[in-house]
């Protein structure tokens, strides 16, 4: 075994630093290590300098680290995510300049280096992009939609939004002090054991995978309760709007199946430091046991992710149609189907792994099920645009992209899901292409729509459509030119997580792969370049109104920026898209006769100081700092203990302010010119939509 | 209004307190949700322990040679005796204010609780030390360990919101957040007790007859 650890500073020394191993390496792939190092320390230096410059210490932390505000704490998650997904697009790109390179040469890249790579971009991708997007989109929106002022448990939503951030932190501190796992995202044992890896890398990536775990666990109770308890009079489940079914349906997802990852991560953990015998080779272990433990996971998981980008869908598809959702039940219907499906299926993650035929065949047909629901969706979004006046702006023009190409990994889908030819094509770049294929189209562009569709209500401005479109083709003509070569490697023979090749008939592939794959990272600056240039012509964008596209449900009928409050008195629901009707029939923006004084969350620094004392502890139990680690854990849970005596948790807002507040708005509407769908993307879109005929 | 009459599972105070009752609905909602994925994490325990305890025994001992009924049976007993203990304690928050009744049945459930973990520790030491059958023998033994490790840990948890709980009481007395917080805790300890009637039928009953 190696040295025993430290009893003050662990496994920790001078030589973990990655410039210090850099330094003392002196090979190419240790200097992209350290440049990525460099990069991270720079970003966060450049971070602290930014703040302290302009005097931004105190609003951040009284206005959003401390924030109990479902708005906030959402708005936080999406920050989080887009930082993790440039880190993790970075790695895309290097990743895939090392396989162009890398034919009958070993390119730049150690293979251990390269397997850092892949892990950390798909752990990242999953937990630390995916995960935050969507469940800070939903966050934001949910609530609003179904006429609620908050979470249930706004402190947990706080608490949830502090885990995942101390497992990314996690992930960002491995870039610097030590190493990743080279087990993937997955990370299977016998692989990720001690004797095949030991060192910090899978500690890495247990710890943070099982905080961000634990996290999602309690959002999915939050998310189910608050929709199942705090819906406004009148808002039956069969009159929310999609987005609230899909985050129904997600919510229930996480919360029975991010349970078995917490369970599989620490099983692992122990099996590698206290030589227990779960995964093991010897002794009664089974490898097994972590495979399906981790996709009665994985399998869920795939839905958790997909089905917020279709409730997405749904709301842009049928906004920017002009036109009710088609088959309105058949949509619910299938989200739920897809849902329960999802339970049935984890197998097919490892149909070579040894079951016998007639159990693969199950879940073969099982997989292929799933198509029926989610082909239902999609011509229910295809009849939804039927005959609709469309508008192509960038979150609608993402919207198409997604349909077209969405299909292709379906239906690719459709042929893995036949154990007979995964037989042949598991483990190879085929797979990969497909898995790119739904989260890409399905997700990603989802959850971007999203953002650019709700960006106006969390800051009063519309993004600029320019460059909106430029991030639409460049995301989806790279997407494109990223991955339909690897579906030809993979028939091809091109096995994944390959650092190196021999086959030189793979070079142009691997080029056009490249290319695609710098054309995404450019619709990410195209992304990036688009809320810039609108945040800096806010005003031009401003739409107070609340209304730029006309919407359809309750979080259009509320002033842009949404205030703390959300509603001014609980709004009464008596029909679907209730915010359209009431445009329709002309008492879309009512004064209300009385204001009453609103409870809201107070502030409190103690979802951040649970955050940052289990990021410590788990920080130290990967480097076995034992003293450390076990101060943390206890100062998380005298935290939360002590939150339990602080007895004035919300503060009252007074109904004059509110009633301020909503005559300043209405005064602000009745000055508004409103304005038709043709010009909405000009500066004369100040939120107010053109009535409709009669 | 009729959000009072809105009954959810278990003790429901709309009778006696109805002005808490309707702040209680959402807050037990919630927490049998979380009770639910907390079953969850007890049912994929005890579904890979009905796996491993056949498969995984490998060269060491078995269930049929190391399990003694006696302690565990000792344990249910308590820990049984401590549901309904529990029960009586939560039947002083429905019913009357009366700290006294509530402090003594909630002693006399922590006292319970306490029983049981000295002697599932006892025979945890019995296992590992003189049966010389450690977690890291085998991965049957992995699996018994971290399942009933795992109720442990969640027992000692609940005796220690138990002691939070009876310092907010002596504080505060029985205000909104003290008593949806018992009833919570009532719930809780139930939950305790069902897993661990699991636990005995499949560990040790089964385990005793093979």
């Amino acid at each position: 075994m190696a040295e025993p650890a430290h009893p003050l500073l662990g496994l920790l020394d001078w030589g973990v630093i990655v410039f210090v191993d850099a330094w003392r390496q002196g090979t190419s792939s240790a200097a992209v290590a350290a440049t990525a190092g460099g990069v991270a320390v720079a970003g966060f230096l450049a971070m602290l300098v930014l703040l302290t410059v302009k005097g931004w210490w105190r609003p951040l932390w009284r206005d959003w680290l401390t924030s109990l505000d479902h708005k906030k704490i959402g708005i936080m998650y999406i920050v989080l995510a887009l930082v993790m997904f440039a880190r993790a697009l970075a790695e895309a790109v290097v990743m895939r300049s090392q396989q162009a390179v890398a034919v009958g040469d070993p390119g730049f890249l150690s293979g251990e280096h390269f397997g850092q790579l892949f892990s950390t971009h798909g752990s990242i991708m999953i937990f630390f992009m995916a995960m935050p997007f969507l469940t800070g989109l939903i966050n934001y929106v949910m609530p609003i939609q179904i006429g609620a002022r908050d979470m249930s448990f706004p402190f947990m939503n706080a608490v949830s939004l502090m885990l995942t951030a101390a497992g990314a932190a996690l992930v960002m501190t491995s870039l610097v002090i030590g190493r990743f796992s080279t087990g993937g995202w997955s990370g299977y044992p016998p692989f990720t054991g001690i004797d095949l890896s030991p060192g910090p890398g899978v500690d890495y990536w247990i710890w943070a995978i099982t905080l961000a775990s634990v996290g999602s666990t309690l959002t999915g109770i939050n998310f189910a309760v608050t929709l199942y308890k705090e819906r406004a009079p009148g808002m039956h489940l069969m009159r929310m709007p999609l987005f609230c079914w899909t985050a129904l349906c997600t919510s229930i997802l996480m919360v029975f199946s991010m349970t078995p990852l917490t369970l599989a991560t620490l099983m692992l953990w122990l099996d590698r430091h206290f030589g227990f015998h779960f995964f093991t080779v010897d002794a009664g272990g089974n490898l097994m046991n972590y495979a399906n433990l981790f996709w009665l996971f994985g399998h869920p998981e795939v839905y958790i992710l997909i089905l917020p980008a279709f409730g997405v869908w749904s709301e842009v598809i049928t906004t920017f149609s002009g036109k009710a959702l088609y088959g309105y039940r058949s949509m619910v219907y299938a989200t739920m189907c897809i849902a329960v499906l999802s339970f049935t299926v984890w197998l097919h993650h490892f149909f070579t792994m040894g079951q016998s035929a007639q159990l693969n065949a199950v879940f073969g047909i099982a997989t292929m099920a799933i198509g029926i629901p989610t082909g239902v969706k999609v011509y229910d979004w295809l009849l939804t645009m039927w005959r609709g006046r469309i508008r192509f702006t960038a979150p609608m023009l993402f919207a198409t992209g997604f349909l077209a190409s969405f299909v292709i990994g379906g239906v690719t889908g459709v042929i893995l899901a036949n154990p007979t030819v995964d037989f042949a094509v598991h483990n190879s770049l085929f797979l990969v292409a497909h898995f790119h294929n739904m989260l890409i189209p399905g997700l990603l562009f989802g959850m971007i729509a999203g953002l650019q569709f709700w960006f106006p209500l969390a800051f009063g401005f519309r993004l600029e459509e320019r460059w909106g479109i430029f991030a639409f083709a460049l995301f989806f003509a790279g997407f494109h030119l990223a991955f339909m070569p690897l579906y030809a490697m993979g028939l091809m023979g091109a096995p994944r997580r390959s650092s190196m090749w021999q086959e030189t008939a793979f070079s142009p592939w691997l080029a056009v792969a490249l290319l695609g794959a710098l054309m995404i990272a450019g619709g990410f600056i195209a992304l990036i370049v688009q809320i810039a240039r609108s945040v800096r012509r806010r005003s031009a964008l401003a739409v107070p109104a609340g209304d730029p596209w006309d919407g359809r449900s309750l979080e259009w009928a509320l002033p842009a920026p949404t205030p703390e409050w959300n509603f001014p008195v609980q709004p009464e629901i008596s029909c679907r898209d209730a915010f359209l009707e009431a445009k329709r029939v002309g008492d879309a923006h009512q004064m209300p006769d009385r204001f009453e004084d609103i409870d809201m969350p107070r502030p409190t620094a103690i979802p951040a100081a649970i955050g940052a004392a289990l990021f410590l502890s788990g920080f130290a139990i990967v480097w076995q700092i034992w003293w450390l680690a076990g101060a943390g854990a206890l100062t998380a849970l005298a935290a939360w203990i002590a939150r339990s005596f602080q007895r004035e948790t919300t503060r009252t807002i007074p109904a004059a302010e509110i009633e301020r507040a909503h005559r300043d708005w209405l005064e602000t509407l009745r000055h508004t010119a409103p304005v038709p769908r043709e010009r909405e993307s000009t500066p004369e879109n100040r939120g107010l939509a053109e009535a409709p005929a009669p | 209004m009729s959000e009072n009459k809105v009954l959810h599972p278990g003790l429901n105070l709309h009778g006696t307190d109805p002005a808490r009752h309707s702040r209680a609905e959402t807050t037990i909602f919630g927490f049998w949700v979380f009770l639910m994925a907390d079953l969850v994490l007890f049912a994929l325990l005890l579904a890979t322990y009905g796996s491993m305890s056949v498969h995984g025994v490998a060269e060491g001992p078995g269930p049929g040679e190391l399990f003694d009924l006696k302690l565990p049976l000792i344990q249910t007993l308590a820990l049984l005796a401590s549901s309904l203990t529990v029960g009586l304690a939560m039947l002083h928050v429905k019913y009357r204010s009366d700290l006294r009744g509530l402090a003594i049945w909630l002693a006399a459930t922590a006292l319970l609780g306490l029983v049981f973990l000295a002697l599932e520790a006892l025979d945890f030491h019995r296992l590992a030390v003189t049966e010389n059958a450690p977690p890291q023998r085998s991965g049957f033994l992995s699996i018994y360990f971290l399942l009933t490790g795992t109720h442990w840990l969640h027992v000692a948890c609940g005796l220690i919101w138990m002691a939070v709980l009876a310092m907010q009481t002596a504080a505060w007395g029985l205000d909104s957040p003290v008593k949806l917080r018992l009833l919570r805790l009532g719930l809780y300890w139930h939950m305790l007790d069902v897993v661990w009637v699991a636990i005995f039928t499949f560990v040790y009953l089964f385990g005793a007859l093979q």
